[in-house]
């Protein structure tokens, strides 16, 4: 697969177009089995309740792998992506009623040599809450 | 209590050997709901120019649960687990994560440092195949809620 986006002809401050997704439980329950991480807070209503949150809330880790299927769908390569990195600022809360929508948004922070961009992305819930900041350094050549 | 800086610096034994199957994969990447082909079919691996098929830049997560494990746990650091909040993940890819590889992660505690009430454990793994070929470097950032040591 070639990436699809050419180094020389992305601008600093240019935007990539917003992707959403929406995170119901059965997804964290997917996502708790698939990486390992059985911790109730993303399962369990009552026990996340009972430890001081307002509902179950979603894994970062969670949140980072659909970031990173938004970079991995922008560069067509997922080899392509040398660093990539994501701040947790707040919690995806999945409650059991319609769970949540999480929108992702990206723009070129810097062009770097040897036809790399950096790409900060931004993660928030419907209700506007920015819950991750990332950036990515992608290859395009 | 404040964490035991003495743990900063810190090397950890490198983890047992973790073999990356196809089937880990495509499970892992049906939970993220990713249908990326990269992630499940051979054939589409090899035209995009990989050996094998490749993982999606976040599975290295499965790891993290592995090597940090003798980490967190060591009673003498102490980390109470119910005051830890997941801050930062970061990962330096030297090439993709792909099926048959079998790999190991050598971890150690970079940095303990307090911010406010809160303080901040930043580890770090080199993760490498078992023939040495070095895969990734993950950082992760774990936020201790209000253990800081107080003044006065």
């Amino acid at each position: 697969m070639v990436a699809s986006h050419a180094a020389k002809n992305l601008k600093k401050g240019q935007e990539l177009p917003p992707w959403s997704y929406k995170v119901v439980r059965e997804d964290l329950v997917r996502y708790a089995n698939a990486s390992g991480d059985a911790n109730p807070i993303h399962q369990n209503e009552e026990f996340a309740k009972s430890v001081g949150l307002p509902d179950i809330i979603a894994h970062g880790m969670h949140t980072m792998a659909r970031m990173g299927q938004y970079i991995t769908d922008w560069t067509g390569d997922p080899g392509a992506v040398e660093l990539f990195k994501t701040r947790f600022s707040a919690m995806v809360v999945v409650p059991a009623d319609g769970g949540n929508i999480v929108t992702v948004a990206g723009k070129v922070s810097e062009t770097l040599e040897g036809e790399r961009v950096r790409i900060d992305l931004l993660a928030t819930t419907q209700d506007g809450a920015a819950v991750a900041k990332g950036e990515a350094i992608v290859a395009l050549g | 209590m404040p964490l035991n800086k003495a743990f900063e610096g810190r090397e950890f034994a490198e983890s047992p050997p973790y073999e990356v199957t196809a089937e880990s994969i495509r499970e892992f990447a049906d939970a993220i709901g990713d249908p990326n082909p990269l992630y499940r079919d051979e054939t589409a691996a090899k035209e995009a120019g990989y050996d094998a098929i490749i993982a999606p830049p976040t599975y290295l997560t499965k790891l993290n649960f592995i090597y940090s494990a003798e980490m967190m746990l060591d009673p003498d650091l102490g980390l109470n687990y119910a005051l830890v909040v997941h801050g930062e993940q970061e990962y330096e890819y030297r090439r993709p994560v792909r099926a048959g590889d079998v790999l190991v992660a050598k971890p150690r505690i970079a940095s303990i440092a307090a911010r406010g009430r809160n303080e901040l454990l930043v580890t770090e793994a080199v993760v490498s195949t078992t023939s040495g070929e070095q895969v990734a470097v993950a950082r992760s950032t774990i936020v201790s809620r209000g253990t800081a040591p107080q003044e006065g």
